[in-house]
């Protein structure tokens, strides 16, 4: 989960790394109000899930209140790359001497954890490593160790850092890979981090990623997502406890496990190339060992959405027993009565696969088709959506 | 030959009195797997009642540590079957017993715990080779089952599978059931993981009874890509492909914690032309990889 850049200003002042004041603001009014508590220059900032927020004018100074309101009324509702922005912060002006660059998160090939570190801040990262590669320090750090004020030490002067700075910037690094660890992140970057005129050095703009996993350990993680913003469809299966993520297609997926789903996905999508171009509607992974009733809650959420034409259910049942999965669909259909009015191709094997067909035969659904195999299936459930 | 697991490995389970632990301990039993004992600090000097493969009764014993385990049963396997909250722990101590071969079946696993056992196995000199987590584990089919994939898809064959998906592996099975298997691996979706596609390549290289790879991967990270390279430089069995997630948006977790396209990284395009490259042919759906394998293997 990626958390917005005032949640992370939160965290990082909780964990004493240096923030400037922030306030939250939805209205120009509450912006108004916010600018006259903070006095002096503000920043006001879009707070949107992208970057490049600065070039898309979601980003403007203003020297007093009216200018802060009108700065307000420019950003509320503007679309950054998809991301419409609802609220802002209104941070207190710093006046920056220079900017740098900080992260640490999880490196994926060497199963480790890297930091990322650079004085030359500002620009965004990516085209920092391409455009000068050798300005950026890359330093392993173990998991088991962590950032220590020695290691600390070691990236501050590997990233050139004047010798001034080592011992400050050094501390900074540490707090901040104790909010990395100690908040179960997956990412904690500062872009940039300044050094103001006045001799401190400050987290201007932070980026968290928290891992979901561990959401069991951390009470408060439940707290930072932005419900509003989901899909309601999503919502809906998170809260049954389905793996469920919203598409732009037609036909509705089902399937037990993510590498199944995530390839039924592709096969109904070159299917859909000789139907019309219909593509899949959704993910929905009923997981492993699935019972009737999450069958059920699976097939309830697809036909709730009003793009779905057809529905696949893919399964190969390992722990999955095809009994359930056709018990499932038997009982929601009955259950949804007239509600249920899109066709459903299912295609089973694996665990129980007789008796799973023998009880969707025997259902004898005028809405249910069974495939012979996956490809079949996805064509069949291409075919339908395309002609419905 | 199999690789990494075969029938004279001897597996203890973690959590063996756990609800999974149970269920799975008995479908192990049942596919020949030599289970002889489990691990439960709280129940130790019990035991659990079986069945073995014969269908008799089989008393298996409770130890309080793998490192009991090993020394009163010469265990050189064990499978975790443990909460995300406990995986951690239990993998230490399996580290610490020096156990083989370890494979943790785990899904929910917080990344940072893996990271730090990983760290940890590096750390004490790799003597376990782990697979895992969120993964089905591994069969040699015919000679053992430590995971939880259906036993009964297939039987031995020349074919040796790596796959970051547990469906997909009982899919290419399923797919390839006129051929069967030496040994087939789901190293698992999350973004640390022990084995890798790589460890698998080599093992399945050097094992003279595995003829051809199938190779199964998907969106998320850049393993694939680095496996291409491994093949390219490494590998003279012909190795096929398949790669899952073509469809998938950006930005989106498609259900393994590790399946996950950020920015242009982790495509499945990327990792399919990576593939490619190396000369590896990559089937665009499950049965055309099946044909590709069954064509190449046909030609040797």
């Amino acid at each position: 989960m990626d958390l917005y850049e005032y949640q992370a200003r939160d965290l990082f002042e909780h964990y004493g790394v240096p923030v400037l004041p922030g306030i939250i603001a939805d209205t120009p009014d509450e912006v108004r109000a916010a600018a006259e508590k903070l006095g002096g220059v503000v920043v006001v900032k879009a707070q949107v899930k992208t970057g490049g927020r600065g070039k898309a004018g979601g980003v403007k100074v203003a020297k007093n209140p009216d200018e802060a309101y009108e700065a307000a009324e420019a950003i509320l509702g503007l679309d950054i790359k998809g991301h419409v922005v609802k609220r802002v912060m209104v941070a207190g002006g710093a006046r920056i001497a220079q900017e740098f660059y900080f992260s640490v998160l999880l490196d994926r090939a060497n199963r480790s954890y890297l930091s990322l570190t650079s004085v030359e801040g500002g620009m965004e990262i990516e085209q920092l490593a391409v455009e000068k590669p050798e300005a950026l320090a890359r330093i392993e750090v173990d998991p088991t160790a962590g950032v220590t004020v020695e290691k600390a030490r070691e990236i501050a002067v590997a990233a050139n850092f004047p010798a001034e700075l080592v011992d400050q910037v050094s501390d900074v690094f540490v707090k901040l890979y104790e909010v990395y660890k100690g908040e179960d992140a997956t990412l904690v970057e500062v872009n940039p981090l300044i050094l103001d005129e006045d001799g401190n050095i400050i987290a201007l703009d932070g980026k968290v990623s928290l891992d979901e996993n561990a959401e069991f350990r951390h009470a408060g993680h439940a707290l930072l997502e932005d419900k509003a913003a989901a899909d309601p469809l999503e919502a809906k299966a998170k809260e049954l406890d389905l793996n469920y993520v919203k598409l732009d297609g037609e036909v509705g997926i089902i399937g037990n496990g993510a590498g199944l789903v995530m390839s039924t996905l592709d096969v109904v999508a070159y299917a859909g190339e000789n139907h019309g171009g219909v593509k899949p509607a959704n993910f929905l992974d009923i997981g492993g060992g699935a019972s009737a009733e999450v069958m059920a809650n699976g097939l309830s959420i697809i036909l709730g959405d009003p793009q779905v034409r057809s529905v696949f259910v893919n399964v190969f049942g390992g722990i999955t027993a095809c009994d359930e999965v056709a018990k499932g669909i038997v009982g929601a259909l009955a259950e949804l009565g007239k509600e249920a009015n899109k066709p459903l191709v299912v295609r089973l094997d694996g665990n129980k696969v007789d008796e799973g067909r023998r009880i969707l035969e025997e259902a004898a659904h005028p809405l249910v088709t069974l495939a012979e195999n996956m490809d079949q299936g996805a064509d069949k459930a291409a075919e339908l959506a395309n002609a419905a | 030959m199999t690789i990494f697991l075969n029938k004279d490995s001897k597996v203890i389970v973690q959590g063996i009195t756990g609800g999974e632990g149970s269920k799975h301990t008995a479908r192990m039993l049942a596919a020949g797997t030599q289970v002889v004992g489990g691990v439960n600090a709280r129940k130790a000097g019990t035991t659990v009642l079986h069945n073995d493969q014969a269908g008799n009764p089989i008393e298996l014993p409770v130890f309080a540590s793998v490192a009991e385990a090993i020394e009163k049963t010469g265990a050189d396997v064990s499978i975790a079957f443990v909460p995300p909250a406990f995986t951690k722990d239990a993998v230490v101590e399996a580290i610490d017993a020096e156990i083989a071969l370890l494979v943790i079946i785990t899904e929910g696993v917080p990344v940072q715990d893996s990271a730090e056992f990983w760290a940890y196995a590096k750390e004490k000199g790799e003597k376990t080779r782990i697979i895992g987590p969120n993964c089905p584990g591994i069969i040699s089919p015919g000679e053992s089952l430590v995971g939880i994939t259906p036993a009964n898809i297939t039987g031995k064959g020349p074919i040796g599978l790596v796959s970051k998906s547990g469906t997909l592996t009982y899919q290419m099975m399923y797919e390839l059931r006129d051929l069967g298997f030496s040994t087939a691996i789901g190293i698992g979706g999350d973004p640390i993981i022990g084995t890798t596609h790589i460890d698998a390549l080599a093992a399945f290289e050097a094992d003279p009874e595995t003829k051809a790879i199938v190779m199964i991967g998907e969106i998320g990270g850049d393993a694939e890509e680095r496996a291409a390279d491994f093949i390219k430089a490494n590998v003279t069995k012909p190795v096929v492909g398949y790669v899952a997630g073509f469809t998938a948006p950006e930005g989106k977790t498609m259900g393994h914690a590790g399946a996950i396209v950020s920015g242009s990284a982790g495509t499945a395009q990327a990792k399919k032309e990576a593939l490619e490259a190396a000369g590896v042919k990559v089937g665009k759906t499950p049965s055309e990889t099946a044909q590709l394998l069954r064509e190449v293997y046909a030609g040797l």
